[in-house]
């Protein structure tokens, strides 16, 4: 009875987010439906450009929650991901407030009196209302959950991820002078990596590790139908099949899913109809975006073509 | 289930994928969601729960794949010892067909039950026994394999082979023909049992196999390496120069608080009219690492400089500022090629260009005092990694003292024992007095320590 659950409601991910245009694999739904229901993180690795994002988007607008998104860099810190006090309005406040402190204060006769007055509303200045939350504890404040983007991960420190694992085993963010803030709902969280560096254990243990790589044909032709609906079903597989001929070769920078699908847009928008040797020498930097590939990719061009050609017969 | 899960992990485990407990819960859980009935979504999800990397999940999908096909070899023995058993019965009955009917009737009153379940030939219901009996000889806890018989003879035991025995003599008085048939099945049964007790290796022992033959090979002396060990020792070596890097190359944030700088504070807070808001502190100098490797590539300590090259060029990855030099009968810098190439490209175009002659100490030293004396700095380690033997040519040991002099620290690695210095053309103990350290190294892991002292003192 569960596993026929389970399995529909995998299906059921899978066509929720196929309607924003996320043609997901079966590994992909597994994870997010799996992150929902035991309440983990997804880590997903893969190259650039295969939709680690998109996912998140997709999931985001599937939905209809918010999408808060935290872009990691080098030396990104807990006052620009977590949260920040306002020191302006604060010190704003103590000007405006200075009259009503002196009279609050004035009864006091002695300074040990006046210290214990102050003590009694001393938490004021260090209040809610002083926090700026940044996009960690926006997410934890949003009433009905919403998907939390942490992107490209391994382009941060390795204190910075230290500082994430609190969210994401327990969804919770502790403060010094505020205490610990839960999470409302619990967000789903995303976190992506080119896998420019190795990922801490303590971080990885906490997620769901997905790894999304190049797709097959099938499924990036049903990719490239969702996203670029004027192709023609011919050119369609040909542009397939060759972009999977040009990934068999040894290249600085594959092609990945968002070459194809610019490439594709390039096509239709030079009314190609079928691959010719040369639109696709033309159009060739769409997909090779370093100069020492391209050189390395046009010689075999013609038989690329012609092999994406042929597997069309059969496939 | 739960049960089979566990035995999964453990044999995830042995596939060299870290499931900690926690991990092991997730997996669970996740299990508990999406079910055991469609294996791929099992697959998925279990793939997704525990391997927390690329490497790590195509290690766990072919675990997975091995574990859950376990039933279906089990089942093929069987099924084609028993076809071929259904031959030789067809052919029986003209001659002893009466015989053989009888037979066919009496055994499920008079033989004990693993016979009966042979002679029904029930697949399904050997393969249950099999697996309840790999289960009870705790097959999961097999390690080497020599203990391949034992664990197999303990399944057999738990079966009720001893039985069965007696089953088979009683027939082979009475009923010839069944009795044949009987230890046909059986020899098909110890078939399926061995094909399972080695599966069970494949899954279990994997991890303590490899670890074992890690641990050999670390002690094991570079020098006498067989050449099918070479790749793994590589790998050995490259997991060497990988803890390393992890080890020492974060460079760590040290302030020694406890010290004001007061200059340093007073210049920071003038702005404030000299109240100290922002205080400073004095810090500890740290040397960066600077480290001037010589290596030896002649003929005789030629299959150990091989793993030298590859150590001194991880080292290139861990610490910024290295320059190597490799020389026989002579020296040249080979820093850039051990930067710009993989470990075995650079390793044989040095080879190419210096290596295999015989060595001669004092020509390279002097090479390295006329062109590159002036890349040393009281900041210096220079290593020197060779066997000192100079085939009696001058070892022009000044240089070395001059060499020592220049720098912070000079350690020599030998490849050989400290009973060889000095005998034969051995240079050694003339050398030895310029060096700060001189050390034996010989395995893999002398190696590792060498290194990781020399790289442990800038820190």
């Amino acid at each position: 009875m569960a596993d026929q659950k389970a399995s529909t409601s995998i299906e059921a991910v899978e066509s929720g987010l196929a309607a924003q245009g996320y043609i997901a694999s079966r590994q992909i739904a597994t994870a997010v439906y799996l992150s929902q229901q035991i309440e983990k993180p997804i880590l997903v690795e893969g190259p650039a450009g295969v939709g680690k994002t998109e996912l998140a988007k997709a999931i985001a607008a599937w939905r209809g929650l918010k999408m808060i998104r935290l872009q990691c860099y080098e030396g990104l810190d807990e006052a620009k991901a977590l949260y920040e006090w306002k020191y302006a309005k604060q010190l704003l406040y103590t000007q405006i407030l200075k009259d009503k402190l002196g009279e609050v204060l004035g009864g006091a006769q002695t300074l040990h009196a006046a210290l214990d007055q102050l003590h009694d509303f001393g938490d004021v200045f260090f209040s809610k209302e002083f926090v700026e939350p940044r996009p960690l504890l926006q997410a934890l404040g949003q009433p009905g959950g919403c998907v939390l983007l942490i992107d490209e991960i391994d382009k941060s420190d390795a204190e910075f991820e230290s500082l994430l694992l609190e969210i994401l085993s327990d969804f919770q963010v502790t403060i010094p002078e505020l205490g610990t803030v839960s999470a409302i709902a619990p967000p789903t969280v995303i976190l992506t990596s080119n896998s420019e560096r190795d990922l801490g254990d303590a971080l990885k243990r906490r997620c769901l590790h997905l790894h999304i790589g190049f797709p097959e044909q099938r499924l990036e032709e049903r990719i490239v139908e969702s996203r670029v609906p004027g192709i023609s079903q011919t050119l369609r597989r040909q542009m397939v099949g060759f972009i999977h001929e040009i990934r068999s070769l040894d290249l600085k920078k594959l092609p990945s899913v968002s070459e194809t699908i610019d490439w594709a847009r390039v096509l239709v928008l030079l009314q190609a109809s079928e691959l010719d040797t040369d639109i696709v020498k033309d159009t060739l930097n769409v997909l090779l975006k370093y100069e020492a590939d391209i050189e390395a990719a046009t010689p075999q061009v013609t038989t690329f073509i012609a092999k994406a050609a042929r597997s069309n017969v059969f496939g | 289930m739960r049960e089979n899960l566990h035995r999964f992990f453990r044999a995830a485990r042995g596939a060299g994928v870290h499931v900690s407990p926690a991990e092991s819960i997730d997996a669970m859980r996740a299990v508990a969601q999406v079910g055991i009935s469609d294996r791929a979504v099992l697959r998925d999800a279990l793939l997704l729960t525990l391997a927390k990397s690329q490497d790590e999940k195509l290690a766990l999908g072919d675990c997975f794949d091995l574990f859950f096909s376990q039933p279906e070899p089990r089942q093929d023995q069987p099924e084609a010892a028993n076809e071929h058993d259904a031959a030789q019965s067809d052919d029986q009955p003209p001659s002893s067909g009466s015989a053989g009917e009888a037979g066919e009737g009496q055994p499920p009153q008079a033989l004990g039950p693993l016979a009966q379940m042979l002679l029904s030939q029930d697949r399904n219901a050997i393969a249950a026994a099999i697996a309840s009996a790999s289960g009870a000889a705790s097959l999961s806890d097999i390690r080497y394999s020599t203990q391949r018989g034992i664990f197999s003879s303990r399944i057999l035991d738990a079966m009720g082979l001893q039985r069965l025995r007696d089953d088979l003599d009683r027939l082979t008085a009475t009923n010839p023909p069944l009795a044949e048939r009987l230890r046909a099945a059986l020899d098909a049964l110890r078939e399926a049992v061995r094909d399972t007790v080695s599966q069970g290796l494949a899954l279990y022992a994997r991890e303590e196999a490899e670890n074992l033959r890690n641990e050999i090979l670390r002690n094991a002396p570079l020098a006498r390496i067989e050449r099918r060990q070479v790749a793994e020792m590589r790998a050995l070596i490259r997991q060497i120069a990988r803890r390393l890097r992890e080890r020492y190359s974060k460079p760590r944030k040290r302030q020694r608080r406890g010290h004001l700088d007061v200059r340093r504070t007073l210049r920071r807070n003038a702005a404030w009219g000299g109240v100290p808001f922002l205080t400073a502190w004095k810090r500890k100098h740290r040397d960066r690492p600077k480290i001037v490797a010589l290596c030896d590539v002649s003929g005789s300590v030629a299959q150990v400089s091989d793993f030298f090259l590859l150590l001194i060029h991880s080292l290139h990855e861990v610490v910024d500022d290295v320059r190597s030099f490799a020389f026989s009968s002579h020296l040249i810098e080979v820093s850039e090629i051990l930067e710009a190439k993989s470990p075995e490209e650079a390793m044989s175009e040095i080879m190419s260009k210096v290596g295999f002659g015989s060595s001669d100490y004092g020509s390279s030293l002097v090479d390295f005092e006329k062109e590159f004396m002036s890349t040393l700095t009281p900041q210096t380690t220079v290593i020197v990694l060779g066997d000192a033997r100079s085939n009696n040519l001058d070892p022009r040991a000044d240089i070395l003292r001059r060499i020592s002099e220049r720098s912070k620290r000079l350690v020599w690695l030998n490849p050989e024992g400290r009973l060889a210095w000095g005998f034969g053309d051995s240079e050694m103990p003339r050398y030895a007095t310029f060096c700060s350290v001189v050390r034996q190294c010989a395995t893999a892991q002398q190696l590792e320590r060498a290194v990781s002292d020399i790289v442990a003192t800038y820190q």
